[in-house]
């Protein structure tokens, strides 16, 4: 019955913000690389364009494509990943980013899913993800980044 | 204050058993939860929406189903509240033991 969603896992945080600010908080390489583990997210952000996540050192650690695009209220990414061979073997997941703001907060909703059932890659960004979401909401909100270990 | 909702909703045996399912599977319907559950489906509905506002499910329409996934997002931002990262790997080591141990115990 709900076979398909077998590779999904939702994440949910309220953040005290703006949309705007979360919007460029999600996307731009300065602010990305404060709370998502050193990671520079690299984009054109236009649709069809390509994003990539690239370490420190300069490994490209995740890539995909831009589907849909609407600031400061939806992306949706197709998601590849890249520097685990047994996880870029499976092919293409996807990715939603929803924002709504209410009150003086924006409810953050992550969506990260794959057609494949038990996916390996959707199982190995359920571990990052929350950690990745409470460093970005202590970031926002208080102006200073979690000491973060690195991947 | 949110991290008072998170612990409300959690002192209760229903619904931790309600997150334990779905920690097991993910994205169940109403029904799929009820199943074999000795509780009404007017109490898992009560107990789902406590969850929901406590932001530990996350509900979602596929179709016609109505899909409930657990969230772990406000656990982890307690856990990050008190466990600095240093002790984080000897925790896991515990942990770890622990139920190896228990496990043996119950053969």
């Amino acid at each position: 019955m709900s076979e398909a969603a077998r590779s999904t896992f939702v994440y949910v945080t309220y953040i005290r913000t703006s949309a705007e600010t979360l919007w460029s908080a999600l996307l731009k390489p300065e602010f990305t690389k404060q709370y998502w583990y050193g990671m520079e997210m690299i984009s054109d952000w236009k649709p069809g364009a390509s994003w990539k996540l690239v370490f420190a050192d300069g490994r490209v650690g995740d890539m995909g494509e831009v589907l849909e695009i609407e600031p400061p209220r939806r992306l949706v990414i197709r998601w590849h990943n890249e520097f685990r061979p047994e996880l870029k073997a499976e092919g293409p997941a996807q990715c939603t980013f929803d924002l709504e703001p209410s009150g003086d907060v924006v409810k953050l909703t992550i969506t990260h899913s794959s057609v494949k059932a038990d996916s390996k890659l959707i199982v190995a960004v359920s571990g990052g993800w929350p950690k990745i979401l409470s460093n970005l909401k202590t970031l926002l909100e208080t102006g200073k980044p979690m000491a973060t270990e690195k991947l | 204050m949110q991290d008072d909702d998170v612990f409300r909703a959690l002192a209760d045996a229903s619904r931790r058993t309600l997150l334990d399912r779905l920690q097991r599977r993910d994205g169940q319907t109403l029904n799929e939860l009820c199943a074999g559950l000795a509780m009404t489906r007017q109490a898992v509905t009560k107990h789902l929406a406590i969850l929901q506002s406590a932001n530990l499910i996350a509900v979602q329409r596929q179709g016609r189903a109505k899909l409930h996934f657990i969230n772990p997002v406000p656990i982890n931002d307690i856990a990050e509240r008190w466990i600095s990262k240093f002790q984080r790997h000897h925790l896991r080591a515990l942990s770890a033991l622990k139920k190896a141990l228990e496990e043996e115990d119950h053969e």
